[in-house]
């Protein structure tokens, strides 16, 4: 059984009303059971650990001391680089959040084949070996034979190529897995159903289960690498929190060969100027880290250059274990690559690029999200190393992912 | 008993030290250099998957470059192998991009607890050997597994304490003591020692050696802890070459059914 039918027979709505009414005496029978069975907390202890009393001062501190032994021990004072390059900022979905919003009329532009190599090559060289390519959802520029071919054409020079792109059918997985794809990544959004419904207005992305799915898909293709998360803004984040959970729960049995990576994106500004329906505190946002690093010990968790420099040097010790750095969100965003078919769309169709808005040549595609964290690469390594951890840049070969 | 400490014997290589480490987890090269260098350790395992295999000098993938080729035996291992096929793919590939023969066999198709999996290994292990690799293979504590992978010519069998990193030290004791009893190379206790008392009870019960990661890597302080477990190693092994008192219940038992032998 999927995880989209078996959500269903989840006690998820009690759960989440549990993680509001849960009692102190809650929160610290969870971290107890967390210290004495060394981990295997139960997602109602979960919910206890994500509750409003929990965020109390006191509980939170053990709860982060509890998170970074946890995390030390597990993955060690290291933390995995990795860098995103998107290839196609072209969708054929609109989603009120998302700056890349088919009806957004922004610079949109798909890269080819060599200019991807082009700005990988630039990734190269500022340290990262492990890429996650990253496109709008768009069956006729973002084919799944074009992202067959960016990952083979990438795989020699690549020892890990994760890709968070459209959700596809097992056999459209199949051929990029062979062409040396390793990982796959897909958020749900929202786990709210109701949510997720008024947020995805038209396109391909409506079917809430057939995204849900999806992780469960890229498994059975072959992918060793699988990421889940939920946009934090659309719904209550408890109740994400919990549905994250039971989902990541689900994953680990039934998808048990793969290494799991969770990630909790706050919104950030957009095209389109979506305002976050809710908002979660920094405080929150620690708890949540703290919480999910308690219940599930050795799963990776991902912090993306959307969080201030700050917050993010004081989450390395709490949990995290995957960072990216210096990131764009735009295709050709690295080395200006596909700037000559630069153009704007209107109502999903392309307009001539010489009737568009591109006023010069330092024009860019438009970003996705713009990002808080504007350090280099190097900078963020650096800093790293004064909080006594190691950047690691390779930590996968890619003879590994070989057919 | 020997009045000098035995040395560790394998695959025809002579080693002063007992205990082997692992180069994972480490808060900077230079940690890992000055925690090996303390824990005496001459036989030093690293991960394929962090080194750089391209022959090309990669200064971001530069573990090996903090391993003293000339006083350490380079142990490459194949984490990240989920089957026999895979590490056998990066096997070839380590050795010719580090020129050592000598192989960590882990394939732990589970990314969770990293328990390895016997069937591949076994199958990666019969390949590799007549390849000519020098194969130390990570194992379940699996007496009849040991034995197969004896036969195969493995040069150790390495039968897990507890899982990696659990620091829970060897909950797999019955099974260990069978295979240290029928072993003909050397048995070296892998994974999940925690502490020094751990690696100490590993050699009082006659493993031939160890092998030490977490413990040592994440400690507040890795030289200091790499040198705990040095002590421990030799204080556990010099123990085991004496020989241990035998535990009694009474302090001094008489002879109630055959002390009528003795009388006059």
């Amino acid at each position: 059984m999927s995880f989209a039918s078996e959500c269903n027979s989840l006690a998820l709505v009690e759960l989440s009303s549990f993680a509001q009414t849960a009692t102190l005496a809650d929160v610290e029978a969870a971290l107890a059971r967390s210290e004495a069975s060394g981990k295997r907390v139960m997602l109602a202890d979960f919910a206890a650990l994500i509750s409003p009393v929990a965020s109390q001062p006191a509980y939170l501190e053990a709860m982060a001391r509890r998170s970074h032994d946890l995390t030390v021990k597990h993955f060690g004072r290291v933390m995995r680089f990795f860098a995103p390059l998107y290839l196609s900022n072209e969708c054929i979905n609109v989603c009120k959040y998302c700056g890349f919003s088919r009806d957004n009329p922004i610079l949109r532009v798909t890269l080819t084949v060599d200019q991807v190599v082009t700005e990988a090559r630039y990734l190269r060289e500022q340290g990262f070996r492990h890429i996650l390519l990253v496109a709008g959802e768009h069956p006729h520029f973002v084919s799944d034979n074009y992202l067959r071919d960016c990952v083979a054409r990438l795989h020699p020079e690549w020892p890990s190529i994760s890709l968070e792109v459209g959700p596809l059918e097992i056999e459209q997985y199949v051929p990029i897995v062979q062409a040396g794809g390793e990982g796959l990544v897909v958020y749900q959004e929202t786990y709210d159903r109701g949510v997720y419904d008024a947020m995805h207005v038209s396109g391909p992305k409506r079917d809430f289960s057939w995204r849900l799915e999806t992780a469960e898909r890229a498994y059975a293709a072959g992918f060793k690498r699988l990421g889940i998360g939920a946009l934090l803004g659309l719904a209550p984040w408890r109740n994400e929190a919990i549905a994250l959970a039971a989902h990541a729960k689900y994953l680990l049995k039934k998808c048990w060969m793969a290494q799991l990576t969770i990630s909790a994106p706050r919104l950030r500004p957009a095209a389109g100027e979506f305002e976050p329906l809710v908002n979660m505190s920094d405080r929150e946002l620690v708890q949540f880290v703290c919480a999910l690093r308690i219940a599930f010990p050795e799963v990776g968790l991902v912090l993306s250059t959307r969080e201030s420099a700050k917050l993010r040097d004081h989450l390395i010790p709490l949990g995290i274990t995957m960072m990216s750095a210096g990131s764009h969100t735009e295709p050709g965003g690295y080395t200006g690559q596909g700037k000559e078919k630069l153009h704007v769309t209107k109502g999903g169709r392309m307009v001539k690029p010489e009737l568009t808005t591109i006023q010069s040549e330092g024009e860019h595609a438009t970003v996705q999200f713009q990002i808080a964290d504007e350090r280099s690469p190097a900078e963020v390594a650096a800093r790293l190393q004064q909080l006594k951890y190691e950047p690691v840049w390779k930590d996968w070969e890619g003879a590994l992912n070989e057919a | 008993m020997t009045d000098k400490p035995q040395k560790l014997r394998i695959a025809n290589r002579d080693f002063n030290s007992r205990l082997i480490l692992g180069t994972g987890k480490f808060a900077s090269g230079e940690i890992m250099a000055s925690a090996l260098e303390a824990s005496g350790a001459e036989l030093v395992t690293v991960a394929l998957r962090r080194a750089d295999l391209s022959g090309q000098g990669d200064k971001f993938a530069n573990i090996l470059t903090f391993i003293d080729a000339k006083k350490y035996v380079l142990l490459p291992n194949t984490s990240g192998a989920r089957n026999a096929e895979e590490a056998c793919r990066l096997a070839r590939l380590g050795r010719e991009a580090t020129g050592s023969a000598w192989l960590k066999l882990e394939i732990h198709p589970d990314p969770r607890y990293l328990l390895p999996d016997g069937v591949e290994t076994l199958k990666a292990a019969e390949i590799l050997v007549k390849e000519g690799f020098t194969v130390l293979p990570y194992i379940n504590a699996d007496p009849v597994l040991a034995k197969r992978l004896e036969d195969a010519g493995c040069a150790t069998v390495m039968p897990l304490g507890s899982p990696i990193g659990s620091a829970r030290g060897i909950e797999t004791r019955a099974s260990i003591e069978i295979i240290i009893e029928q072993a003909t190379v050397p048995v070296v206790v892998d994974a999940g020692l925690g502490a020094p008392s751990h690696a100490a009870e590993a050699m009082e019960m006659g493993a031939d050696a160890v092998l030490v990661n977490t413990a040592i890597a994440v400690a507040s302080d890795p030289e200091r802890m790499a040198e705990a477990f040095k002590s421990a190693v030799m204080a556990g092994r010099a123990a085991y070459e004496i020989g241990l008192a035998v535990k009694r219940k009474e302090a001094d038992a008489t002879s109630p059914l055959t002390g009528f032998l003795n009388e006059p």
